[in-house]
């Protein structure tokens, strides 16, 4: 009895294989860039990696508690881009205000969200589409379709330009605040194991007596205060509010929480891992920018994007291989 | 007892919005506009309308197959920008220039088995590795807009070609080619549909997955099929756009079109969870979409404020048919 | 003795159509009590009636001695009812340990899981079912029969005052169901109260105390097991007097009347997994061979290799001197033809016609250049609906509109459309009231005489002992024995069963 308690290495990858490979994969890629470039590993790259790609993480946490749900939000690189905007108006009254309010209005879209998908009962990727579209349209409204430019004297922009240790920017610090928050609810709490049981079968959590409609509300209120905190970090890492941002952002969140090895038919998933998918995905375009630096390679802005799905479709590719792998599995056993 | 009262009232609403939602809402358009906007009882309003509504109502007719059989291609848009980008570099090439003839049908034929063969990516991603539709066609949804946007280096591409324009200037007893068009494709997609095996097959797959191939149904290969049509037509429609201008734009032809063909497609009455295809609804849900679009523009809405018009649309689409399904 | 529940002219409709029309059941403190009726008499409603899934149209319900108004599952649950369904309310991909705990987890400062404790609490519930299991694990990486008990373990470490448990047997083996029947007593001597609904009737007799039998969504009366007899329940859940059973036979079927013509088909050592390990059989024209077994004992998945849906991982299959299909559609080019066991799911399409459902299977041969001959159509679906008796308004009726017995005759004269040599038929009378039942049976006769060959699974051993000429019985996805017709009583199918049990056991 008490075997079953103790640790096994073996038993635990291959429990979690497809997050191993992630970890393993991101430590090769970094090792790969230390030792290739000599800039790879300065404080310049790391910080402004880190910066950058802070966005992106956020969005994918947040993607990561829907998905798990079974459910998407397409509309998360839209509300970044809304709240983008609210920050740099808010801007002038201090980070301390900027940031809370406008995380605020991401959640109020997750809220509009879960309204459509729980009380109409809308299926979530057209919810989401739709908030994805009036979200845009209505960066585009208040901002008068310009950037608007953040106030440089109050403290806001120092969110994004100022580094704790000379090395990690305030914003990858706050993401990662949030992240050990929200790992702790998803592991710890009745609330993270309703929202993976929910994707693990619907019927099954509403016939268990779980609040399931509490639990999808939230996830999209999750998502939606992610992609605020994006919005709020967009702007205070560019200077300027971004209503024409946004652009796929919800393909690369997809991406990065696919390749953490969350199912894409919800019921499993970690928020480590999928920080380590949304790293890897950062650090390809971060070793392919390098590369094209030493001209080894030379390709525009536009591959960018084919990149990102070509990503996304290995991804697939790899995982619709391993879960038909478990089912074999399953079915010997 | 009490709750008699709210019922009957809603049973004289309800079924009448349900069933005819669509009708109504062209109805209440066409009114408003009769008595609002300026000029709109002319020749010009509808050629203008005619032109604009039948690359919306070709994308929505193949989405309405897509759906059909219980799946989405949010990758319409983006395989417009491709056919689109591919046109002008085929006959604006020295071979274009060398063999006009021969470059034109290049120009149109080349673009719509590149489409195709989209269509064939989307189709094999769904129904041979069982990826849900939405995240299979999101990998062209982006990589399709790169793609073009890639070969033809982000540029504007400009051009002068009467014959290709023919595409989307062409007037027929009148009406302009595009319009004629769409409406031959309804015919071909109706026919399809309510007389061939291909059409029952989607209708069956559609209605129940399991049940169909059960009975023998050619499950994956329709399916492929589905999706080659689409993207096939959505390639069509780029083209149209690109001749319309005279230039092709990656970056922007096609942009948000998957919205536009999905909401067309629901309002005409296609259920999202499969098993219906009405192919002249979409044509009405497109010409609803125009109108309401043209409605804005033409009462100096801005755009960034038609844009959640559109949102409204499909949640309330969306929302009167899932009342509908219980 | 006290009463714990009493529901009272309980009525509930779906969509106008009535589940449950005035039924009514009391159940005493520890008491075990059963519930039994057809498929479709309203067993599943009137439970979800009770635990809140379900919002009653009328009637009353006194739990615990006041008035019940439950509205959802987790009040129920509050309240003292824990429910195991049928169909499995567990989340596989979930550990063992949450499948149990889940929304009850012992927490450490009222919000942190405290899982060393959930782990420890798990395992010590399921000890005392016997089951030592790494609880950490994916439930779904564990048998059907562990998940069920698993399920169980669940609803009774909630403290119920009330477990209801719905077909709890149907995937367990017979240690496994000594094991179940061990915790049942224990949950009644400790003064719980088990509504326990099952198909098994002998079942009954070993562990229940009294009988509320249901039928067309009413209870038709409640009696003392030990005052009754199993012929006495059937004839109950029919509706029909039990001396006439007694003697006019179960069935419409006559078997063992046939004249074995050429041989159609043999499966010679076939294995498609783990569910079916090792099967043979061998069917002749104008014969119907039944497949005799339990739930889980390898059936359907011997139907669905023979029909090409599993890939055989071992054996051989010939068709009429042919190899084997690798797909439904070159099944059905071959001459087979699939009545699938869940109507619902795999069998009817139900936004289509019935004119569409029914020849769904026979569109290549109704085709020409890819356009379907439609006239041609509806004289054979206008023939069909005659010759079995079809009632409906007309053929562009939608299909889900009919009733059972009717969605199933389309779904049959679907396949006898298409006159294939082999119909393999799984579960044709179930959920079918008896009359079409009858008549389904008959259809199913004159088809063979007509020279064809029909492989029957039913979980009706009165029909398969009365209808099949040969009976082939399987156990644990192995085929272990064959019977033969005239001779075959229900007695000796249960031996041929019961037999393997020991020799495995």
């Amino acid at each position: 009895m008490l075997n079953s308690d103790a640790f096994d290495l073996r038993k635990y990858v291959s429990r979690n294989s497809q997050s191993v490979a992630v970890w393993i994969a991101l430590f090769a890629l970094i090792a790969f860039g230390l030792l290739r470039y000599d800039n790879f590993g300065g404080a310049y790259n790391v910080s402004s990696f880190l910066n950058y790609n802070s966005m992106f993480i956020v969005i994918s946490m947040g993607m990561c508690f829907v998905i798990i749900t079974g459910g998407i939000d397409l509309s998360v690189g839209s509300v970044a881009a809304f709240t983008s905007v609210v920050a740099a108006y808010l801007s002038p009254y201090g980070l301390e205000v900027a940031l809370p309010l406008a995380v605020l209005v991401g959640v109020a879209f997750g809220a509009l969200n879960a309204f459509c998908i729980i009380v109409l009962r809308i299926p979530p990727f057209i919810a989401t589409l739709a908030t994805m579209l009036g979200a845009k349209g209505g960066a585009l409204v208040i901002s008068g379709a310009s950037t608007i430019a953040v106030d440089w004297g109050s403290n806001f922009t120092r969110m994004g330009m100022e580094k704790v240790f000379n090395l990690f920017p305030w914003s990858i610090v706050i993401v990662a605040i949030v992240g050990v928050f929200l790992w702790i609810i998803l592991e710890t709490t009745s609330l993270g194991r309703t929202i993976l049981a929910i994707g693990g079968g619907e019927d099954a959590s509403t016939l268990m007596g779980l609040k399931v409609n509490r639990a999808k509300a939230l996830v999209y209120l999750i998502s939606g205060g992610c992609a605020g905190l994006a919005g709020v970090i967009l702007a205070s890492g560019f200077g300027a509010g971004q209503p024409l941002e946004g652009i796929a952002w919800e393909l690369s969140a997809i991406a990065s929480v696919v390749v953490g090895g969350t199912l894409l038919t919800g019921g499993l998933g970690s928020i480590p891992a999928t920080v380590a998918g949304a790293l890897l995905l950062g650090l390809v375009f971060n070793i392919l920018n390098f590369e094209n630096g030493r001209g080894t390679i030379s390709f525009s802005a536009y591959w960018q994007m084919v990149i990102r799905g070509g990503f996304l479709f290995a991804v697939i590719l790899f995982q619709s291989r391993m879960t038909k792998g478990r089912k074999a599995k399953g079915a010997t056993a | 007892m009490s709750q008699s009262n709210p019922t009957q009232t809603s049973l004289q609403i309800g079924p009448l919005l349900r069933d005819h939602g669509g009708v109504v809402a062209l109805i209440v358009i066409l009114a408003f506009n009769i008595l609002f906007t300026p000029n709109f009882l002319q020749l010009q309003t509808l050629f203008v309308n005619i032109s604009q509504v039948a690359t919306i109502a070709i994308v929505a007719m193949g989405m309405t197959l897509v759906i059909a059989t219980g799946g989405i291609d949010l990758s319409v848009g983006a395989v417009m920008a491709l056919a689109g980008a591919l046109a002008p570099l085929i006959f604006q090439s020295q071979f274009g220039v060398d063999y006009p003839a021969l470059g034109i049908a290049a120009a149109l034929v080349v673009p719509l088995l590149v489409a195709g063969a989209c269509g064939m990516f989307n189709g094999v991603m769904v129904a041979v590795l069982n990826v849900q539709p939405i995240i299979a066609t999101l990998i062209l949804f982006i990589s399709g807009r790169g793609i073009a946007q890639v070969l033809t280096n982000g540029n504007l591409q400009t051009f002068s070609n009467k014959s290709f324009s023919y595409l989307g200037t062409g007037k027929v007893l009148g009406l302009p080619f595009q319009g004629w068009l769409a409406l031959a494709i309804a015919v071909i997609l109706f026919l399809v549909i309510s007389r061939t095996i291909f059409g029952r097959y989607v209708l069956a797959i559609g209605g129940n997955e399991r049940a169909a191939r059960l009975a023998g149904g050619p499950v994956t290969k329709v399916k492929i099929g589905v999706y080659m049509i689409c993207a096939g037509l959505a390639g069509l429609a780029g083209l149209i756009v690109v001749a319309i201008n005279s230039a092709s734009d990656a970056a922007r032809n096609g942009n948000l079109m998957e919205l536009d063909a999905i909401a067309a497609a629901v309002v005409g009455g296609a259920l999202l969870q499969g098993g219906r295809a009405p192919i002249f609804g979409a044509i009405l849900g497109a010409v609803i979409i125009q109108l309401v679009k043209y409605t804005l523009l033409a009462n100096g809405v801005e755009d960034e404020v038609a844009l959640i018009a559109k949102a409204g649309i499909i949640l309330a689409a969306v929302y009167v048919q899932q009342t509908r399904k219980e | 003795m006290t009463t714990l529940l009493e529901m009272n002219a309980i009525r509930k409709a779906f969509n106008g159509v009535a589940a449950l029309s005035g039924a009514s059941i009391a159940i005493e403190r520890g008491e075990v009590h059963a519930l039994i009726g057809q498929n479709g008499a309203g067993k599943s409603t009137m439970i979800k009636v009770l635990t809140g899934v379900y919002h009653r149209d009328g009637g009353t319900i006194l739990f615990n001695g006041a008035e019940s108004v439950l509205t959802t599952p987790r009040e129920a649950q509050a309240t003292g009812i824990a429910t195991i369904y049928q169909e499995l309310n567990l989340v596989p991909l979930r550990s063992v340990t949450e499948n149990v705990m889940l929304g009850y987890e012992p927490k450490r400062l009222g919000t942190f899981i405290n899982w060393r404790e959930a782990h420890r609490r798990t395992r010590e519930i399921l000890m005392r079912f016997g089951i030592d299991i790494d609880v950490k694990m994916p439930l779904g990486s564990y048998s059907t029969a562990i998940q069920q008990l698993v399920a169980i373990a669940r609803a009774v470490s909630l403290d119920a005052k009330l477990v209801i448990m719905d077909e709890p047997t149907s995937s367990l083996d017979a240690s496994e169901v000594k094991v179940l029947f061990g915790v049942v007593r224990g949950l009644r001597d400790a003064g719980v109260s088990v509504l326990y609904v099952s198909h098994f009737l002998d079942e009954l007799f070993e562990i229940c105390d009294r009988v509320t039998t249901m039928r067309d969504g009413q209870t038709v009366g409640c009696v003392k097991l030990a005052e009754t007899t199993k012929l006495e329940l059937i004839a109950g859940m029919l509706g029909r007097d039990p001396d006439e059973i007694a003697q006019a036979g179960m069935t419409e079927f006559g078997g063992g009347a046939a004249k074995q013509g050429e041989v159609l088909l043999t499966a010679q050592d076939i294995a498609t997994g783990p569910r079916l390990s090792k099967f043979d059989m061998t069917l002749h024209r104008g014969e119907i061979v039944g497949l005799g077994g339990l739930l889980g004992a390898g059936r359907t998945e011997a139907a669905r290799a023979l029909f090409g849906v599993d890939a055989l991982t071992r054996g051989k299959i010939t068709l009429k001197g042919a190899g084997a299909p690798n797909s439904p559609a070159e099944a059905i080019r071959a001459g087979l033809g699939f009545l699938t066991e869940d109507r619902k799911a795999e069998g009817i399409i139900p936004g289509m016609s019935v004119r569409e459902n029914l020849t769904l299977a026979l569109l290549p041969k109704l085709t020409r250049n890819g356009q379907i001959d439609r006239a041609r159509e509806r004289q054979l679906v206008q023939k069909y609906i005659d010759a079995l008796g079809i009632k409906t308004a007309d053929m562009e009726q939608p299909i889900r509109e009919l009733s059972g017995g009717n969605q199933q005759k389309v779904l049959l004269a679907r396949w006898l459309a298409n006159e294939p040599d082999i119909l393999i038929l799984d579960e044709p009378t179930r959920g079918v009231d008896v009359g079409a039942k009858r008549e389904i049976q008959m259809i199913i006769r004159d088809y063979v005489d007509r020279g064809f060959g029909v492989v029957l699974i039913s979980s009706e051993f009165e029909e398969l002992v009365e209808g099949a000429d040969r009976i082939v019985v399987l156990n644990e996805g192995r085929s272990i024995g064959e019977l033969k017709n005239p001779g075959i009583t229900e007695h000796k199918l249960v031996q041929a069963l019961a037999h393997t049990d020991e020799v495995t056991a």
